[in-house]
């Protein structure tokens, strides 16, 4: 997994609350494999029309917000499906950094698989940071890990919260299977404990 | 005596960590884990780099996201979908792991089979690369849908990191009125509480409503915990749990079933335990129920009308309401009852138990469907049982088309799409855009709502029907 530490690059706000995972992509391309690069399928749908020409009215497809690294969102962003596949397309988009109120579970776990940062922020700050995006299209966002502070389009910097094995996972892209099986006696005497007390599961 | 006072989520949870981590995560081990063709991703990635699966015999594997339900389908002629099935074959072949394949009296939608097959008890862990795992909670177990790289994490670990989600308990009081099935219950607390409501949680569905319910029912329940954004839904096992799972082929046998039982008595949340939120709901209030929007959370009575956007006060809700009022075609205060559809899916791991197609069949017995109407069994042994009570019959002679089983219609991997534009009454999860299709409009229902939809080609409420 690629690492992830610091970042500045332009912003991009989405007001829309409860953007599920199949509107950020499509079930029919979750049959391809990770090297096809699911960054032209982000949004599929609704980034592009019938005939593959993008829709000027999406955010993504605004001249102003090419380039975004950053995606700042409602509530709820991510819910519904638990296709890692949305996190796919984000990250092959160039999206490393996601930041709202607050996010599906299983999304907001799949971000820091991939080595994508998703920041949970309260409603007001987070709508405060869309409507600055909207105002000042392209303006950009630093968003620094180690320090745990976001730099805002005005220059504010707020700071965010971050478990630490999350963070220890993101700043060093460790392999997490590498990791949990250095633990694999606790994993055997766990499973010797269950044989004896759970038999009947083997 | 202790006095204790755990909720059953906290005796499975404390029950099931292995090791403590930084920043409050917890290896916790899984003691069941269930794969369907979409854990491809991750069987590839673990032969790429030449990992093994600690414990294959904890697994099982079926098709269903990607199999077709059209009678007599033959070989699946898109090259793609034909590979993720083929390559869940061979991964499991070469791994050692149950697989019910395509055809096989066994297999069927994931979250069918495994109750079915005996696989989920109370107390266990179980995940599964499927946001719907939280069906598995209706017996009293800890299940959650988990990721690809965590699918990758559980197969050679056995275990997972995970943060506790704190505990919400919804007690559903009252006495469900006629016509109200475990649909319109569980459709009914999403609008309450919100698609993000349960964020961060795990919910334990309790009150006299859920005890009174069958294990179709409670998984009815438990499976849409995921639309209300919550990680796991739970019910406490109890006799009724205990005599569904007697038998069953994968269910402790023999010496282990009194041991197991005494053990499964234990877990039902102490009286005094306390959780994180409580939410009540009084059932004797809820009548079927249907979604207008986009989101599960967008559910109203059947007797209600259509929502006005303009009327609402919050700019951003107000937004998202007007976006799905566009996108389904529907004009704030039209009534719902009478809304034309274009075709009917009963199917779905929510709803295409076999309780379910009895309620579907009552409908449509005697009566003629005026749209497109499939019905999807869950498993193929629920097929057979169907088959068995000449539930088939009443479909087919109804003008319903009886299929194979799989996912299907509900999220359209295999090919099973509405077409753009086409209004759809369903019994399945999702409302999203473009769920069951590229411009598929899709009204969530449950089965009796769908069948009633099916023979009057209209929303309808099915009471109007009659008993």
């Amino acid at each position: 997994m690629e690492p992830f530490a610091r970042l500045t690059a332009p912003a991009v706000p989405m007001d829309l609350p409860n953007i599920d995972t199949d509107r950020v992509i499509p079930a029919r391309f979750l049959r391809k494999p990770r090297e096809a690069g699911f960054g032209p399928l982000l949004f599929h749908d609704v980034r592009f029309d019938a005939a593959g020409a993008p829709r000027p009215e999406f955010v993504l497809n605004h001249p102003a917000y090419r380039g975004a690294r950053i995606l700042v969102t409602a509530e709820n962003f991510g819910c519904g499906s638990s296709r890692e596949m949305a996190v796919w397309a984000l990250v092959d988009y160039g999206i490393r950094v996601v930041i709202g109120p607050s996010f599906g579970d299983i999304f907001f776990e799949n971000c820091f698989k991939n080595g994508a940062l998703a920041v949970v922020l309260s409603a007001d700050i987070a709508a405060g940071l869309r409507r600055a995006l909207a105002e000042r299209p392209g303006a950009t966002m630093t968003v620094d890990l180690e320090s745990q502070i976001i730099t805002g389009p005005a220059g504010e910097a707020i700071r965010f919260e971050i478990d630490a094995f999350r963070k220890h996972g993101l700043l060093t892209g460790q392999d997490e299977i590498e990791m949990t099986l250095a633990r694999l006696p606790a994993i055997e005497a766990f499973e010797a404990r269950r044989r004896v007390e759970m038999p009947w599961l083997g | 005596m202790m006095s204790q006072r755990l909720t059953m989520f906290e005796k499975i949870w404390s029950r099931h960590v292995v090791a403590e981590g930084p920043g409050g995560q917890a290896l916790l081990y899984v003691d069941r884990h269930l794969l369907h063709e979409g854990s491809t991703h991750a069987l590839a990635r673990l032969e790429r780099k030449g990992r093994a699966v600690r414990r294959p015999d904890a697994c099982l594997a079926t098709a269903d996201h990607y199999v077709p339900t059209a009678t007599g389908a033959g070989e699946i002629a898109n090259p793609e979908i034909r590979a993720m099935v083929a390559d869940l074959g061979r991964h499991t072949r070469r791994l050692g792991i149950t697989f019910f394949g395509r055809g096989e009296p066994r297999q069927g939608i994931v979250h069918v089979i495994g109750p079915e097959q005996g696989a989920t008890q109370p107390g266990i862990t179980l995940m599964c690369g499927d946001s719907h795992t939280a069906t598995h909670g209706a017996f009293g177990a800890l299940a959650c849908g988990i990721g690809s790289t965590e699918v990758e994490h559980v197969l050679a670990t056995q275990c997972l990191w995970q943060r506790r989600p704190k505990v919400m308990r919804i007690t559903v009081t009252g006495t469900r009125p006629f016509g109200v099935m475990a649909k319109d219950v569980i459709l009914a607390i999403i609008a309450r509480i919100g698609a993000g409501g349960g964020v961060g949680h795990a919910i334990e569905y309790a009150g006299p409503v859920v005890r009174a319910m069958s294990m179709d029912e409670r998984m009815t329940v438990c499976n849409m915990s995921i639309e209300a954004g919550a990680r796991a839904g739970m019910v406490a096992p109890d006799e009724t749990t205990f005599a569904y799972l007697e038998g069953r082929p994968l269910a402790p046998r023999g010496e282990m079933w009194p041991r197991a039982l005494a053990f499964w008595r234990t877990l039902p949340s102490d009286p005094d335990a306390a959780f994180d939120r409580e939410v009540a709901l009084d059932a004797t209030e809820l009548a079927p129920t249907v979604t207008w929007g986009t989101s599960p959370q967008d559910a109203l009575p059947i007797t209600g009308h259509v929502p006005d956007p303009s009327a609402v006060g919050d700019p951003a809700r107000r937004a998202s309401m007007e976006r799905a009022l566009a996108y389904m075609g529907l004009t704030p205060g039209a009534p719902l009852a009478g809304t034309a559809v274009s075709r009917v899916f009963i199917g779905s791991c929510t709803n295409s138990r076999l309780e379910d197609l009895r309620a579907a069949a009552a409908v449509a017995r005697g009566r003629r469907a005026a749209v497109p109407a499939w019905v999807v069994p869950g498993s193929a042994q629920i097929k057979r049982a169907a088959e068995s009570e000449g539930l088939d019959r009443v479909f087919t002679d109804a003008g319903f088309e009886w299929r194979e089983p799989g996912c299907s219609m509900c999220v359209g991997m295999n090919g099973d799409t509405a077409a753009a534009g086409e209004r759809v009454a369903s019994t399945s999860n999702r409302n999203f855009e473009g769920r069951q299709g590229q411009g598929a409009r899709t009204h969530l229902m449950s089965p009796a709502m769908a069948a009633a939809a099916a023979v009057t080609g209209r929303l309808t409420d099915v009471r109007t029907l009659g008993r």
